[in-house]
């Protein structure tokens, strides 16, 4: 069976997803969705670790060869990024099923764990494909299951939010399958390891810069790179709870994943960043992602929507260490990759639980919180440490890269630049802390703790980001392995 | 001459940009799914197009007798792939196509208006 698991890692939750709908019933789909998860996050984490032993795993799906058939095919950094959405989706799905109890509807329970199983398996499809038309295929999985997820949400803006997210996000998908297929006219394969042995031979021929171009908007627009970021903040906010949380720890991450896929792997180093000079766009975006993005949360009143905006500039952080084009560079954006989900889940996991307990997540009602609901507040503390970067949290070691990365082309602008990002975050977190902490709540509304089964998930994904940022040297070093690997350009 | 020969890559430029204008400009929000469709379909011209071999046939198995193979049995045909890329292709489109107008039901319902600048739109 272990020769079959990359195929599996995706597959059991496929078959899983229609099992969990025609069940029709919360406690059946749930468990469904629990096996899915799990099975997930042992699955992804087997091949980790045998690829960090053996190397990159090649699977050849239905027995048909690459670059004929399609290859899944594991290496370092998909490895890293699968394990990353398996877990943010394993310690989501127990949170789930109390926030969702709350906040769906009970017949349209089993079709959210539906949805929750298609959006993970897409996903993990994503990462673990070596094919890039089977890239859009489960870029489209996992984007119509979060369209329906965020529909799902209570507040009828929900809706709207949603159709705007439809429309931007297949418009992307499109550019993505254009930008596929000029490729495909000029080599003639969709294997990605084929593409990028073959595409240096064309590379003068018009079409590929054009390919690339399209790739390029394509990637930026699902990945929410300022000013392309417009979907997201709605999304976010009038998204459940625990969608919010599973999305912004991982579906944004992979579209990463994919840009440093078609970048480094398929078009190789020198063409993205000598010939193209995509640097030279991804820098200064992503510089204004970070301090624009920051600025907008300082004044937001909601939230949920103040996080979403946070995520917009950390997605900034990502991009900016790409943006390098150094092992230290690319290496701080995947740590910023596994250490940002820990954190984000964990704070819009704790807006979850306010969202359970207060019914709104509007700064003004969470005057005297710290005092109500004091494990739900410290735990977003911890996340907001961790978002803002001080040692000891996996927010600081993303940081000390990045910085590091900046310091090293003598970059001394950009490397103060991510200070005064912190700094911004600062503010932003104090504001909730301060209503939090430091405001008499409204005696005569009673509030108590959040339940257990949604404080035990927060709490976990906090642990985990005071873990990692204390003991930063297994993430480090397959992060560092990884960014080897990717200028290398392949594998 | 050249630019003729090139006629189905203009028609995918035409509606690709078409569905595109659709998409950005109209506020009812029935006429951008139709865009967006528009924009989906054009790409689907575009991967049948540079599959097609001129005087090529169907990617069929064939009788060394028939006219479109000759003697030895080999015989011209188009690329298959692109074809069976673009099923799937269309697939997604139907699919997304359909979610996007069970929301517009859904939009209609909760705002009674499927017009962009009459739903109060959340601030940005």
């Amino acid at each position: 069976m272990s020769e079959h698991l990359p195929a599996l890692l995706v597959v059991v939750p496929l078959i899983l997803a229609p099992v969990a709908a025609l069940s029709n019933r919360p406690r059946a789909a749930f468990a469904a969705a629990f096996a899915g998860c799990w099975w997930a996050l042992y699955a992804s984490l087997a091949l980790l670790t045998r690829v960090r032993s053996e190397g990159v795993i090649s699977y050849a799906l239905g027995g048909w060869a690459p670059p004929y058939g399609i290859e899944l095919r594991l290496d370092l950094v998909n490895a890293f990024v699968a394990v990353t959405v398996a877990t943010i989706g394993a310690v989501v799905i127990p949170y789930a099923w109390t926030s969702v109890k709350k906040e769906i509807t009970e017949d349209r329970i089993p079709l959210f764990y539906t949805a929750f199983l298609l959006m993970l398996s897409g996903l993990l499809g994503i990462t673990v494909t070596g094919d890039v038309f089977n890239v859009f295929v489960f870029l489209e999985i996992s984007s119509l299951s979060a369209y329906s997820m965020i529909a799902l949400g209570q507040d009828r803006r929900a809706l709207t939010a949603t159709f705007q997210y439809l429309i931007m996000g297949s418009v992307g998908a499109t550019f993505i399958v254009i930008g596929i297929g000029f490729m495909y006219v000029m080599t003639g394969t969709l294997n990605m390891a084929d593409l990028a042995e073959r595409l240096p031979a064309v590379m003068d021929n018009r079409t590929i810069p054009v390919a690339f171009t399209f790739l390029t908007v394509g990637i930026t627009l699902k990945l929410a790179l300022f000013p392309l970021h417009l979907w997201l903040p709605n999304a976010y906010t009038y998204a459940p709870s625990a969608v919010t949380a599973f999305m912004a720890s991982t579906a944004t991450k992979v579209s990463v994943y994919l840009l440093l896929r078609f970048f480094f792997t398929i078009f190789g180093f020198a063409f993205a960043f000598g010939q193209m000079r995509l640097n030279m766009v991804l820098m200064p975006l992503s510089l204004v992602a970070i301090l624009a993005m920051s600025l907008v949360a300082i004044y937001e009143i909601n939230v949920k929507r103040l996080l979403a905006f946070s995520s917009v500039a950390q997605i900034g952080y990502m991009v900016l260490g790409i943006s390098f084009g150094s092992v230290l560079g690319v290496t701080a954006g995947l740590l910023h990759i596994f250490n940002h989900a820990l954190m984000k889940g964990a704070l819009f996991m704790a807006m979850g639980c306010v969202m359970y307990r207060v019914g709104s997540v509007q700064l003004s009602k969470m005057a005297g919180l710290g005092k109500k609901m004091p494990w739900t507040m410290a735990a977003f503390v911890g996340g907001g440490l961790s978002l803002i970067g001080v040692p000891l949290t996996v927010g600081f070691i993303s940081k000390w890269y990045l910085v590091q990365a900046a310091l090293e082309q003598g970059n001394w602008l950009v490397a103060g630049l991510v200070m005064i990002g912190s700094l911004m975050a600062l503010v932003y977190i104090w504001k909730v802390v301060e209503v939090a902490y430091f405001q008499e709540a409204d005696s005569d509304v009673e509030i108590r703790e959040a339940p257990l089964s949604l404080l035990i998930p927060t709490w976990v994904l906090v642990i985990a980001s005071f873990w990692f940022g204390i003991d930063a040297s297994t993430t480090a070093q397959v992060a560092t392995d990884a960014a080897e690997l990717l200028l290398r350009g392949g594998s | 001459m050249i630019a003729l020969g090139l006629f189905n890559y203009w028609a995918v430029i035409v509606l690709m940009m078409v569905g595109f204008y659709t998409l950005i400009a109209r506020g009812n929000l029935v006429k951008k799914l139709i865009g967006l469709n528009i924009f989906q379909t054009s790409v689907i011209l575009m991967y049948v197009s540079f599959a097609k071999v001129s005087g090529g046939t169907a990617p069929i198995l064939m009788d060394a007798g028939d006219h479109a193979g000759d003697a030895a049995g080999q015989v011209l045909y188009s690329n298959p792939l692109p074809h069976v890329l673009m099923l799937t292709a269309i697939v997604v489109g139907v699919a997304t196509l359909s979610l996007g107008l069970s929301l517009v039901v859904r939009i209609k319902e909760a705002f009674g208006t499927i017009e962009e600048d009459e739903i109060e739109s959340p601030s940005l």
